[in-house]
């Protein structure tokens, strides 16, 4: 047989699956808590334990591949020049690249954004400002001031190329990768370089310096952060291999403790006599809502739903309601058990998914000119994806996770919203989205073949869409 | 990209939709050696900015032609020098104000909003570059007389 450990040293667990490559399956999965403050090794033996108990012995591993997002995941700060511009390119690109955006800047760095940046302490900068032969002052003025603090981690440079040399200059004492710029040219936007640079750091130092490394008796490679390899999962299930065999454009949703992430692998563009404005979109994009948190974020997902419209749901008095949210939020490892309380998170998690997918598509707006409307599209237009794939804890645990992934679905109440009109729901149950983005590091085939036959198509039950839409 | 190459920020104003003039225009100012930022019809006065800023435009040139350039182009030099582009060259040009007005009073006006020239209809590519030539000129001259 031959076998293959992925590993996700995640914030709190660390989790193991087990799969056989020839046979396209999952042999087991183990658990253990992730002890990146102690030592992570300790929390990696009572996983491969768990598992082993569960396999009744452990296989030869032909492959051992890891992600993390342990020790608070890849932190990251990005500063760029416009904001609507390569600040934001700079933003996309550390998203994509699976980081934890822990602030964003743009303009001249002030004294306080710098203390902001310090106090923030990210484990990587990028730094991005103008065109290719555009600004430069300002990228340069800004490597001059972080050049200046004590600031420890390393800069990712990808702004303007003709600034490079400059900025190096400035940053001198500090480990500096130079990437090509995030938007070489006006409204362009170019941020795999910059995605790969920052996921070398990653495998270079930052694995070592959250003490990850100290397990490495028990992988071959930490390849990436957690999110990333969900990405890279979600990239493979759409294009499939040479663009064959996958399940077309989707998007991926994924409630977690403390961020809803959406990903979407499609191009997005406008339907015909509509007109894209603002940045170009990625075609593989991911956002993360830092106010929609199953748990640490529970709170903040009540003000936007409305409590009174939570409880409603849930048929809880409002009073009810706020004591259970009280004790979701204290708790992460808070788990439902009773009715009431299974229903109370199922509605959270109705609510997260509803207000994350609708931030990550794109809208449309009609804009009167002289010559009569035009129509104009924000964002990326999702309504016509393949399939809408959950993963993550609060759906593969709920009752009802067609109820959840309903509220992913294009409302006809709310025509300005692009989101999927009629995809296939799938659920990820067995969480193998970031194995098989893992995976396909080493055995594309296997990983596409093992993530098809695993994903289970849901019933979007949720009758009253439905038949309002017929 | 020659290192001493101007980039010069192009597009139609406002929610105006006439876009021929305007390529015409950008097309021929690249073929005579400037970097063009072309950013097309319906473009919002910000939107000139924000791209003037990232590339480190060395002029910008509206266009407006469908009649409410007085209106769409008020404030724009104040947005430029609050951006921080206080001394970038302006240029506006296309059909400026509906109906039949003296050229030199519509003129005015638009110089008056700060724009360092204003084109009347019809006004050739050629103009245009000519323009642009002397402008530049004037500008490195006084540069050069300013750090003597
Ligand atoms: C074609 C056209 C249209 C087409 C536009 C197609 C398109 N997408 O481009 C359509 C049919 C869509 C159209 C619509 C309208 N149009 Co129309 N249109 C014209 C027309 C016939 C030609 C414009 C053109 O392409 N000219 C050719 C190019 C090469 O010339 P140009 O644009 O002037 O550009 C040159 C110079 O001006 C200069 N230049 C241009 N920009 C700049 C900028 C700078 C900085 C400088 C230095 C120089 C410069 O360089 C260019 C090259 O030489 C003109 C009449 C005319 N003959 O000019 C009316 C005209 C511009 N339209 C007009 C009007 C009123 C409209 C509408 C409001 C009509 C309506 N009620 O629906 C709508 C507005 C739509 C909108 N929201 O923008 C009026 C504007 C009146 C005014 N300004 O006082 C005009 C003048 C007709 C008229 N005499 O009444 N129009």
């Amino acid at each position: 047989m031959s076998a293959a450990l992925l590993i996700d040293f995640g914030s709190t667990y660390t989790k193991l699956r087990a799969v056989d490559l020839a046979e396209r399956r999952v042999l087991g999965s183990g658990q253990g808590p992730s002890t990146v403050a102690t030592d992570i090794m300790i929390g990696m033996q009572a996983a491969l334990a768990d598992l082993e108990r569960r396999l009744g012995g452990l296989p030869a591993f032909r492959y051992r591949l890891a992600s993390s997002s342990a020790a608070g995941g890849l932190r990251m700060v990005t500063v760029g020049l416009v904001r609507e511009l390569t600040a934001e390119a700079a933003r996309r690109a550390a998203l994509g690249a699976g980081a934890k955006l822990v602030g964003t800047f743009a303009y001249r760095l002030t004294a306080s954004d710098i203390n902001a940046i310090h106090e923030l302490a990210p484990d990587i900068l990028l730094l991005a400002g103008g065109t290719d032969g555009g600004n430069s002052e300002v990228v340069i003025a800004n490597a001059r001031r972080l050049g200046a603090t004590g600031l420890a981690c390393p800069v990712v440079y990808a702004g303007n190329r003709a600034a490079a040399e400059d900025a190096c200059a400035a940053l001198a004492g500090k480990t500096v990768i130079v990437a090509g710029n995030v938007m070489p040219e006006f409204n362009v936007l170019d941020i795999e370089p910059a995605r790969a640079a920052i996921r070398q750091v990653f495998i270079d130092r930052i694995v070592r310096a959250k003490g990850i490394d100290r397990a490495q008796s028990a992988f071959d490679a930490v390849l990436m952060p957690t999110p990333a390899a969900v990405m890279e999962g979600a990239r493979l299930l759409a294009d499939g291999i040479g663009g064959r065999g996958g399940l077309g454009p989707l998007v991926v949703v994924d409630p977690g403790g403390a961020t809803t992430d959406v990903h979407s692998v499609a191009d997005g563009a406008p339907a015909a006599n509509v007109v894209a404005v603002g940045l170009p979109e990625p075609r593989i994009k991911r956002t993360v809502e830092g106010d929609l948190g199953m748990r640490h974020n529970a709170a903040t997902i009540a003000d936007v739903a409305g409590l009174e419209r939570l409880a409603g749901e849930t048929g809880l008095s409002a009073g009810r309601a706020t004591a259970l949210l009280d004790s979701v939020a204290r708790d992460v490892g808070w788990l439902p058990r009773t009715a009431e309380e299974i229903a109370f998170e199922q509605a959270l998690a109705c609510a997260a998914v509803k207000h994350a997918v609708a931030r990550h598509c794109g809208t449309i707006e009609t804009v009167h000119t002289v010559h009569g409307p035009v129509t104009v599209q924000h964002g990326k237009d999702l309504s016509h994806v393949n399939a809408v794939i959950g993963t993550g804890g609060a759906i593969v645990a709920s009752p009802n996770p067609g109820g959840i992934l309903a509220m992913t679905l294009a409302d006809p109440l709310e025509p300005l919203s692009l989101r999927p009109a009629a995809p296939r729901l799938l659920l990820d149950r067995h969480y193998l989205l970031y194995a098989c983005g893992l995976l396909n590091t080493v055995d594309p085939q296997a990983a596409l073949e093992l993530a098809l036959a695993h994903l289970e198509p849901i019933a979007g039950e949720n009758t009253h869409e439905r038949t309002r839409r017929a | 990209m020659a290192a001493n190459q101007r980039t010069l920020v192009t597009g139609v104003i406002g929610s105006d939709t006439h876009i021929v003039g305007n390529r015409i225009l950008s097309m021929a100012l690249e073929k005579s050696g400037y970097k063009v930022v072309s950013l097309g019809a319906l473009t919002p006065a910000g939107d000139f900015v924000k791209a003037a800023i990232e590339t480190a435009a060395d002029a910008i040139l509206v266009s407006s032609l469908y009649g409410q350039g007085e209106l769409d182009c008020r404030g724009f030099r104040d947005l430029c020098v609050e951006a921080g582009l206080d001394h970038i060259l302006l240029y506006v040009g296309g059909n400026l104000i509906v109906g039949k007005h003296p050229w030199p009073a519509v003129e005015k006006i638009f110089l008056d909003m700060g724009f360092d020239r204003a084109a009347p209809p019809g006004t050739r590519v050629e103009t245009v570059i000519e323009w642009l030539h002397e402008d530049f000129a004037t500008r490195d001259r006084d540069l050069r007389r300013a750090l003597d």
